[in-house]
């Protein structure tokens, strides 16, 4: 039998806290579509992903009807390109992103992740070629995202990628400057990247899984600031158990909704990502969660606490509930995508520097941040190698996200539309980090790495 | 296959009637039926056995959407899947 405040407590939670399923997201092998002939490899990656996700949307939408749960995107990841195009002799990997994004087209997807290389210790010919590729196939597309893998804790950090990638996502911003460098809300660099993450712009289906897999990630930002609403003045041990509670009952409607996925499209399921993503619009805010613990405005002294707070309770609460919890698991902490970090940049209250130290505590890292258009490559690798330290030190994934704002200086506002929402230009750190990123080489791996 | 029929808003004559006219021209059962008032607003929550319906779930669906914005509530009836996951182990 059903009880009635559990009906109406799971309503609220959709309707008035925007609890949502974020995505589905189904990962693809490619490794089975190389080719020596560049044009018959598109072919059949064209046709396999044609193929396999071509009831996804449909089976989205149906999950949605029948289960009154929205589920906001559906999304599509596919083995690193760089692996698969390296087969041919081609040297520019563009068309390979055009054939993703018509196969996204084709779909119906939002997105699709995989245009990616893995480089934590070295380039192979096809990883060069994708990543000089990034910035003309980011710009030349509207669904492709990439993603590039420059540190693990086992092999350490690989400068000479950190260096090129400065370089990349410069150029990346300025071949989109006419749409505010939207292009590099595309592109991630990644430390110790994860290879079942269903999140966009990071996602791509790693070397070790599977065929085909389904991949589900959840959110509710507004949920569990509605949740902590109800005990506003408790300690914090209370505070932990009302987050905990919470992001079980989240998870169970991933989980729920990943199950029934994967069984309509006969495709084995991967994990559930219970990551707190949030959206620009009101409701919807991680930066919101960390105020109602009690701090004024979010990047005050106290937030790296909270935020550590809020991601370990999630996790705890989410791993009960499913079976298989993976992706990236925690909170997101994305500038423009969230109405609380805009006000707090704005404000004054939150700087570039406190979003590094909140990195090293939240699930990803330094997201969706704009920066002055007039930032050197050598200051925005600067900022992926402090990043990748971050998580090789401490074990974690790691991201820099950041757009550097072409024409545009700090505190003016830039806008990316949708989902990517709009963000505040922040300031850096004026002094160079040049010589450092000359160096060139690689960062041994650290001594906790050595485990075996 | 059972599902959960909820109807939240201002309380009116009629709307079991017009709820229940819907379920029973679709051939779902009514197993159970229990109101209250939450927030001052008028909530019901039906229990619906909807194996043996003659029309897909979706079109039941839509139909009572459509029954709510005639009648000035909101109508919507979901897989009780989604009640039983999320609130027991």
């Amino acid at each position: 039998m059903i009880n009635t405040n559990e009906v109406i407590e799971t309503i609220k939670m959709i309707q008035q806290d925007k609890l949502d399923i974020r995505t589905i997201t189904m990962g693809i092998s490619l490794r089975d579509c190389c080719d020596s002939n560049a044009d018959r490899c598109r072919q059949k990656i064209y046709d396999k992903i044609n193929f396999l996700a071509k009831n996804l949307v449909k089976v989205g939408n149906q999950i949605e009807k029948e289960y009154g749960v929205p589920i906001i995107n559906k999304r599509i990841s596919v083995s690193p390109i760089s692996m698969i195009a390296e087969s041919s002799d081609e040297e520019n990997y563009v068309k390979f992103a055009e054939t993703l994004d018509k196969a996204a087209d084709n779909a119906g997807v939002n997105f699709i992740g995989g245009f990616s290389a893995l480089v934590h210790k070295g380039f192979t010919v096809g990883d060069t070629r994708l990543v000089n590729s990034i910035p003309e196939a980011l710009s030349s597309t509207k669904k492709v995202c990439s993603s590039v893998n420059v540190a693990t804790t086992r092999a350490g950090i690989n400068m000479d990628a950190v260096s090129l990638m400065g370089r990349i996502i410069k150029s990346t911003a300025e071949m989109s400057s006419s749409e505010n460098g939207s292009a590099c809300a595309k592109l991630v660099v990644f430390a110790n990247a994860v290879e079942d993450n269903p999140f966009m712009a990071g996602a791509f289906h790693g070397v070790g899984e599977g065929e085909c897999v389904i991949n589900v990630g959840v959110s509710g930002p507004g949920a569990i600031k509605a949740a902590i609403e109800k005990v506003r003045g408790a300690d914090f041990e209370v505070l932990a158990e009302t987050i905990k509670k919470t992001a079980f009952k989240i998870t169970r409607m991933g989980q729920l909704v990943a199950r029934e996925a994967s069984s309509r499209l006969n495709v084995p399921f991967g994990i559930v990502d219970l990551s707190l993503a949030p959206t620009p619009f009101a409701g919807d805010s991680v930066a919101y969660i960390l105020e109602e613990m009690g701090l004024e405005k979010c990047g005050t002294h106290g937030t790296t606490a909270a935020l550590a707070m809020l991601n370990d309770a999630v996790k705890k609460g989410g791993t009960m509930a499913s079976s298989f919890v993976g992706g990236l698991s925690g909170a997101f902490i994305p500038v423009s995508e969230d109405i609380g970090m805009i006000e707090a940049v704005k404000c004054g209250a939150l700087s570039f520097d406190k979003l590094e130290a909140m990195t090293c505590v939240c699930s990803v890292g330094l997201d969706m941040i704009a920066v002055p258009g007039d930032t050197s490559a050598e200051t925005i690798a600067a900022i992926i190698a402090d990043e990748s330290a971050i998580g090789v030190i401490n074990g974690k994934t790691t991201a820099v996200r950041i757009i550097p704002a072409i024409g545009k200086g700090i505190g003016d506002i830039v806008e990316f539309g949708g989902l990517l929402g709009s963000g505040p230009v922040m300031e850096l750190n004026k002094f160079s980090s040049a010589d450092f990123i000359k160096r060139g080489g690689r960062i041994p791996a650290p001594i906790h790495s050595m485990r075996n | 296959m059972k599902a959960v029929v909820t109807v939240i808003g201002e309380d009116k004559v009629g709307i079991i009637s017009s709820i229940s006219k819907i379920l029973s021209e679709c051939n779902a059962n009514i197993l159970d039926i229990s109101q209250t008032t939450m927030d001052n607003l008028f909530t019901m929550v039906m229990y619906v056995e909807v194996a043996k319906m003659n029309v897909e779930f979706i079109k039941l669906s839509e139909l009572l959407e459509k029954c709510g914005k005639e009648i000035g509530l909101d109508i919507r009836i979901q897989h009780e899947d989604i009640f039983k996951s999320m609130h027991r182990i």
